[in-house]
């Protein structure tokens, strides 16, 4: 138990460093609440290396702390909202064991996005967001081939927890 | 590995191809932002930012005068007893609107650019 709650603070504090990071690096052409993703790195790598459960642990500290951290309590419903659905489809397409990491960590993604964008337009009560919905799945395809692309390699290195 | 990268491939091919079906199907002619003008509750016309024109709306009860220039839609003038709808100025981007109370009138636009949605989020 002990181990198992150092190694949630490790990757959670890996998380914040990369969302922080990430929140620092501004990228030309990007649209506003488009990410790279960095942190999904975290949360790939703990469903490869520990568990479903470890994954949804992770990812819900990590989204509890940089809401509180770095936003407001509309940025931590849209991020829960994404990093939930995002990890369901991710262990539920994994298990089927039809796809990569690359593939799994593509459609985490893209569900982040969309279930980012489907807090919004809840919030906002508007659907003229839709727009929006292609760009934000393009996004999330090439977020999530960088992700799955170094998660892969990380992954492959770092032997399996015990 | 070799059918987990056709799996991978097929669903990376088909989020595109559904975000390319998408983006035609969000595009209202595919020219870009409109201005939508909508009269008490009810949708009346609506306006190609790219093409410039001046469009006199409403009917005996008052007027607003909608001046589309440069990519961007403002009310020039109306008879209206606040002139809110004259002060807003000019809009161009998504989700933008002018709302004129007293003639029940809003034009808001559709399509077109961001306009800082969701800009926190983690």
């Amino acid at each position: 138990m002990g181990k198992r709650i150092a190694r949630y603070a490790l990757l959670v504090s890996l998380a914040m460093v990369l969302s922080w990071l990430e929140s620092l690096i501004v990228f030309p052409g990007l649209l506003p609440g488009m990410k790279v993703g960095l942190t999904n790195l975290v949360v790939v790598f703990a469903l490869y290396r520990m568990s479903p459960r470890d994954a949804a642990a992770v990812s819900l500290a990590r989204v509890a702390l940089v809401s509180l951290t770095f936003g407001n309590a509309y940025s931590f419903a849209y991020s829960l909202a994404g990093a939930a659905l995002s990890l369901a489809v991710m262990t539920g397409l994994k298990r089927t064991g039809r796809f990569s990491i690359l593939g799994v960590s593509i459609a985490g993604g893209v569900c982040h996005n969309l279930g980012q964008l489907g807090v919004a337009m809840a919030v906002l009560g508007t659907a003229r967001l839709g727009w929006y919905l292609p760009w934000l799945m393009a996004g999330g395809v090439a977020a999530g081939t960088a992700v799955g692309a170094a998660g892969g390699v990380i992954v492959d290195r770092v032997r399996p927890l015990p | 590995m070799k059918k987990k990268r056709l799996g991978d491939l097929v669903l990376a091919g088909s989020i595109l191809l559904a975000a390319g079906v998408l983006f035609l199907l969000f595009r209202p002619g595919g020219q870009g932002a409109w201005a939508v003008v909508t009269i008490d509750g009810e949708e009346t016309a609506r306006y190609s930012l790219s093409e410039d024109r001046t469009v006199r709306l409403g009917d005996g009860d008052g007027y607003n005068i909608l001046q589309i220039s440069g990519g961007a839609a403002a009310v020039a003038e109306a008879d209206c007893g606040d002139h809110t709808c004259v002060r807003t100025g000019a809009v161009s981007r998504e989700g933008e609107r002018i709302v004129c109370l007293p003639h029940k009138l809003i034009i808001h636009i559709e399509g077109g650019g961001a306009s800082g949605f969701d800009a926190s989020a983690g």
